[in-house]
């Protein structure tokens, strides 16, 4: 039975990846999970410099989800690179690292630090609906996001992964954008833009007032948009929203996903990916397909 | 180490309105000392993030919680009776530094639903302590476990019984004074408790509360600010979950 899978060149030991921002690293979830059996392990989203991220409360639970508005703190690309890199190395899994910035300048700067490092694709996030500045502002037009995925892959040491926001009209238009721009894969979904209302306090749940939407309450519109992405362009596609449970990952791989991340889910069951490998495999079984290949995008 | 477990319900009581008191079986019983605290997952699949509970006490082999009903899944885990189970995940953060203790008169204090750490706090320091909790009224819940370890203060915001006011009116009432304070509570009173604190020039260790989702440091949810530059980010931000939840007063702000 063969579960790897091909994203612009790299293979993957099978299609289960973690979710950006849910994952930190991955040396929390080492104790739960063992690495060494994931497709690939994507980080939190690093900039150029460390980000303090927004103020608390940061998240809140909604029906079937969940809001965030961590608005990505990190460590900045040089304790990514001196710490998090060499850590995520001692496992046999591919590293994809997450890339977040303010301007093309900021994104174009970690992009090139990294060009030496030791990871396997770069994943970036043109579509985070929790900063004020850059992120979902390159993301929600198509210009702009074809733009810095040419100034991006121009000194990209590796191949590029464009996370596409679902806060658009036309996702396939977007895909496209990217796909014109030299992106080497799109991956989607990232959150929807949410708000909550604390009724007692009379407030906002968050202290940023919006945040983004995750978990299985997103699921079908990103089954939507990755299967519409998919359609659209000839780049591999990434497949994440919701996903919880092996089911929902061959539902995103039967509408188009090369590959799938899991985000949310881990908050909820720390060992979820190992459950979601466990139960393609089952189903690979169940229904005789001896690769996960011939599932790809089976549904038209 | 930290896992994830499906822990058996041993009892379920009801101390005080909206105030329950349950006991699992779990293995993590072993691993756990006071201040930490553990997830508890709900079983209706539309609640995804786990509930952080504090330990109140730690036997062989199980735990108790004492929680508040304060939404629609601690309400769900009241309703939890003796031969249910539930997925729990821990033990989670550090603890109180009960070494720093030795030798030393001690103030254990706790507010409302920052009272259930103390009992087993209070029942691992051995040498002087001064136990002080507050209520908002005479619904003392814990009230007698508390005073089998210790002599027992107490403030109520009602003034139905002892101290009318909060737990630092009562340190000011009796005249009570200590090397050392362990705290848990809402926010203002750890407000208070640091400001007492810096005035009397002793340290203070404080368990801080905060919205999470993880709760092993993964997310970055529940971060306070710090007074040093963090070790994970490199800004000034503490994981609560991780890195606390107990804190030295003056290294967090709050």
């Amino acid at each position: 039975m063969n579960l790897s899978v091909d994203i612009a060149g790299v293979t993957l030991k099978n299609p289960v990846m973690t979710a950006s921002g849910t994952f930190g690293s991955g040396e929390e979830y080492s104790e739960f999970v063992d690495l060494n059996r994931l497709g690939a392990v994507v980080t939190k989203g690093v900039a150029n410099i460390p980000w303090p991220g927004n103020p608390t409360p940061r998240v809140a639970e909604t029906y079937g989800g969940m809001l965030n508005a961590i608005g990505l703190q990190n460590p900045g690309i040089d304790v990514f690179v001196r710490r998090d890199l060499p850590f995520l190395k001692q496992f046999d899994t591919k590293v994809v690292v997450n890339v977040c910035g303010r301007t093309t300048e900021d994104y174009v700067e970690v992009v090139e630090r990294l060009s030496e490092e030791p990871a396997d694709l770069l994943e970036i996030n043109i579509s985070c609906p929790n900063v004020k500045e850059g992120g979902i502002a390159f993301g929600q037009s198509a210009k702009a996001a074809e733009a810095i995925t040419r100034a991006v892959k121009e000194k990209a040491g590796q191949p590029v992964i464009m996370k596409l926001s679902p806060n658009v009209t036309y996702i396939a238009e977007m895909a496209r954008a990217v796909e014109a721009g030299g992106a080497d894969a799109v991956s989607l979904i990232n959150t929807l833009t949410g708000m909550k209302i604390d009724i007692h306090r009379r407030t906002f749940a968050l202290a940023n007032k919006t945040g983004g939407l995750s978990g299985p309450a997103v699921k079908p519109v990103a089954v939507r948009m990755v299967y519409q992405a998919a359609q659209a362009v000839k780049i591999p596609v990434i497949g994440m929203g919701g996903i919880r449970s092996a089911e929902d990952a061959l539902e995103f791989i039967l509408a188009g996903a090369a590959a799938v991340s899991v985000g949310t889910a881990n908050f909820h069951n720390p060992y979820v990916t190992m459950e979601i490998l466990d139960g393609i495999r089952a189903y690979m079984e169940q229904y005789g397909v001896s690769d996960v290949r011939e599932l790809v995008g089976a549904v038209r | 180490m930290k896992r994830k477990e499906s822990a058996k319900v041993l009892s379920q009581e009801c101390l005080a309105p909206g105030i329950f008191s349950m006991w699992l079986e779990a293995g993590i019983a072993d691993e756990a000392v006071p201040g930490q605290f553990v997830s508890l997952y709900s079983r209706d699949g539309s609640r995804l993030l786990p509930r952080p509970l504090s330990l109140c006490e730690i036997g062989e082999g199980r735990i108790r919680l004492v929680y508040r009903v304060a939404g629609a899944g601690t309400e769900e885990f009241s309703a939890l009776q003796a031969g249910d189970a539930i997925e729990i995940l821990g033990p989670l953060g550090n603890g109180f530094p009960l070494k720093e203790a030795e030798g030393k008169r001690v103030f254990l204090i706790g507010g409302g639903i920052g009272v259930p750490p103390m009992v087993e706090t209070a029942k691992r320091i051995l040498g002087e302590k001064i136990l002080v909790m507050g209520y908002r009224d005479s619904q003392m819940f814990l009230k007698e476990e508390l005073e089998r370890t210790g002599s027992l203060f107490v403030a109520t915001e009602d003034g139905s019984f002892g101290t009318r006011g909060n737990v630092l009116d009562a340190v000011r009432e009796r005249g009570l004074s200590a090397d050392l304070i362990f705290a848990c509570g809402p926010a203002p009173m750890l407000r208070a408790v640091k400001t007492y604190a810096g005035e009397q020039g002793i340290p203070a260790w404080i368990s801080m509360e905060e919205r999470m989702a993880c709760g092993i440091g993964a997310c970055l949810a529940c971060v306070c600010g710090s007074k040093e530059v963090d070790g994970h980010s490199h800004v000034k931000n503490k994981r609560i979950c991780k890195d606390g939840p107990v804190f030295l007063a003056e290294e967090v702000e709050l």
